[in-house]
């Protein structure tokens, strides 16, 4: 699938069994919305996931067919493609606590 | 229709296709806007906007968007065979695009703010994977159970709605219907150009479909509630209005097949192309006088189609031979065609499809329906009128005589149908029983007959062996007497009439003897008179001659005595004379 990828995610390489998030977040234009969302899953990842993830950034104005695969209807929508299963947030991930739920990330 | 000056501000619409929902709407669905289509579970709205892309795409070069919440695409591709389009094809050959939208709310979690833009670039994306001009979005409510947060989902739709009309696409919005609003989450809010409530509602173990368009801002529209039907060519929705009375008439007169009913109608029948009634209750000849008229037009080699709601066609060609009518013959030569089915199979819709069907492939000059009443069974009264409207409408546009019979119960009114239709009706005969003297009899009469000088006279009815006939009614001494009673009244004043003719023969000899004992008398009498006069005659005769004796006496005496023949002599011997004979 082809990605925009701001290729911010830290690579983990030092142990393989453990596990690399590749989480997408969607987003429409740099709207304020898009750029907070960036912003608080940046802080989120460094926090809880710090060198295990990825983050691909799609933007739909660019690349409106990618919509349809990952069943994107609200805006921003954030997949976490990887481990599975697959999981969604929608919204500008501002409840830190909720988007830690909803990554199924356990607080360390 | 008032020409507008300005087009501009003329609403433009777009043709659906779909059968009479065109007329109703008066040319479409409001071009450019959004229309909202609602209605509880399986009504039929995902057919509806089915049909409305399927037809824009193949009939008006418009194609267009499926976006399903609820369907997969694979269902769709189903569903839309059903309908006899191949979602597959269409959709290789750029016509119809689909994007199934699943939102599957337990592995969604919410924070904070969002919006749909997603939606609307997967929507505009399709709209521009072909150009299309049509949108459906069946059922956009499946957001309010998939998102939690409603104040985002309706500022989004009031987006939405608007970024449609701003694109120009002429869009089909689905919503299930609410418990006290049209739908469950008041869709019509934001879809304020033109609503329609589908509704499908269960009477009698009978489904029926309806449609009624709760809303057209700008334009006018059928106000009513329109049956319509689902089969293998879509929807059809047959409007009463739509049809309009404007048929073309004729004053081509057919037969009756009863020559003395067609005396009735001046002596020539009925009007082709008119709506001809029989009314009665059970047992009155119904069905013969029905089966007689088309037996009449198969001999003119016209073709007529009997639709029998309580026969099969073999009883009924049966039964027929028994008044001396051979209906077998042509149906083997084609000309007649029967279609028996139970009121109750199914719904009046599919009964008036059934008719328009048949009629379309047979083609038939006359058209029976053997009886109307037992429609009722399969709906409402009203239902019942408003299919047979549609159904005499179609028939009069097509110059088809139709000839329905009606079953009246007893105890009813007979002049009132079960299913109110007589104003309908163009000529409309009665059969009634007349029961008299323990028996009973058929009696006709023409109710009404529009257009033609018509008898007013009761006839008997009479089924015989060579058909039906028509007798006059004995009407005398002030009663009405039919069968056996007419019969035997006639012979009783054929027998006081001869009595009569007697009776004054009788009198007549007698005053002829009386005469001629009277004349025998007069005659006795002057017989006895004449026998009187002559021996009058005779005395005096005899008194004559005896005076002349006695003068010529005297004289002899006188001469002898030699006197005077002196008058005082003679006088005295007159007075002598009288006394003696006194």
């Amino acid at each position: 699938m082809k990605a925009v990828s701001r290729g911010k995610g830290k690579k983990a390489k030092t142990d393989p069994a453990e596990e690399i998030w590749n989480l997408r977040l969607y987003v429409a234009g740099q709207t304020p919305k898009s750029i907070t969302a960036f912003a608080n899953l940046k802080k989120i990842c460094e926090e809880h996931l710090a060198g295990k993830y990825r983050i691909e950034v799609i933007d739909l104005l660019k690349n409106p067919q990618l919509a349809k695969g990952d069943q994107i209807i609200a805006i921003p929508t954030l997949v976490r493609k990887l481990p599975e299963p697959l999981k969604k947030i929608i919204g500008d991930l501002a409840n830190t606590g909720r988007v830690l739920v909803g990554l199924d990330i356990r607080s360390v | 229709m008032v020409k507008a000056k300005h087009d501009v501000v003329v609403l433009e619409k777009c043709p659906t296709g779909i059968k009479g929902l065109d007329q109703i709407t008066k040319g479409g669905l409001p071009k450019g806007r959004p229309t909202l289509i609602c209605g509880s579970a399986g009504c039929g709205k995902t057919l509806f906007a089915m049909e409305f892309l399927m037809r824009g795409a193949m009939d008006y070069g418009e194609p267009g968007v499926f976006m399903t919440f609820e369907e997969t695409p694979e269902d769709l591709a189903k569903n839309f065979i059903s309908l006899g389009f191949d979602l597959h094809d269409m959709m290789s050959r750029g016509l119809i695009a689909t994007d199934h939208v699943y939102i599957e709310r337990s592995a969604i979690e919410e924070t904070g703010e969002y919006d749909l833009e997603g939606l609307f670039i997967r929507l505009g994306n399709a709209i521009d994977s072909i150009g299309a001009k049509r949108v459906v979005l069946d059922t956009i409510e499946a957001l309010f159970s998939g998102l939690s947060n409603a104040a985002i989902i309706r500022a989004e739709l009031r987006r939405l709605f608007h970024w449609l009309k701003d694109r120009g696409v002429t869009a089909i919005v689905t919503g299930e219907s609410g418990d006290k609003m049209l739908t469950r989450y008041g869709l019509e809010e934001y879809v304020a150009d033109c609503v329609i409530f589908l509704d499908f509602r269960i009477d009698d173990q009978i489904s029926t479909r309806r449609l009624r368009i709760v809303k057209y801002r700008g334009s006018s529209h059928g106000a009513d509630e329109y049956p319509f039907l689902i089969d293998e060519s879509g929807l059809s929705i047959l409007p009463i209005t739509s049809l309009g009375l404007d048929y073309p008439v004729s004053t081509e007169r057919v037969a009756t097949g009863v020559p003395r009913l067609d005396a009735m109608f001046g002596g020539k029948g009925f009007f082709r192309g008119s709506t001809v009634l029989v009314s009665g209750t059970a047992g009155t000849g119904k069905t013969s006088l029905a089966a007689t008229y088309a037996d009449a037009a198969c001999k003119r080699g016209e073709r007529c189609l009997y639709f029998a709601f309580e026969e099969s066609p073999n009883q009924i060609i049966r039964n027929m031979g028994s008044i001396g009518l051979d209906l077998d013959r042509w149906v083997k030569k084609g000309l007649l065609k029967f279609h028996s089915a139970r009121p109750s199979l199914y719904g009046l819709e599919m009964h008036l499809v059934t008719f328009h069907k048949v009629i379309d492939e047979f083609n038939p000059q006359v058209f029976v329906v053997d009886p109307i009443s037992n429609l009722s069974a399969a709906g409402t009264a009203s239902e019942v009128k408003s299919i047979l409207t549609r159904l005499i409408d179609h028939l009069k546009m097509k110059k088809i005589s139709v000839f329905l019979t009606d079953l009246t119960h007893f105890g009813g009114s007979l002049e009132h149908t079960s299913e109110e239709i007589s104003s309908l009706i163009d000529t409309w005969l009665l059969l009634r029983d007349i029961e008299l003297n323990g028996e009973r009899n058929r009696g006709l009469y023409i109710l009404k007959s529009r257009g033609m000088e018509h008898s007013n006279q009761i006839q008997e009815f009479l089924l015989t062996n060579r058909g039906i006939d028509l007798i006059d009614i004995y009407t005398g001494s002030g009663e009405v007497l039919t069968g056996s009673a007419r019969v035997a009244q006639e012979s009783k004043e054929k027998a006081s009439e001869l009595a009569n003719r007697r009776d004054a023969d009788r009198r007549l000899r007698e005053q002829e003897s009386k005469r001629k004992a009277l004349e025998a008398k007069i005659a006795a009498l002057r017989a006895e008179f004449d026998a009187e006069s002559i021996e009058l005659h005779l005395i005096a005769e005899e008194e004559q001659k005896r005076q002349a004796v006695l003068a010529d006496d005297r004289l002899k005496m006188m001469h002898l005595r030699k006197g005077d023949p002196l008058a005082p002599q003679a006088k005295r011997t007159k007075k002598k004379r009288e006394r003696r004979e006194n």
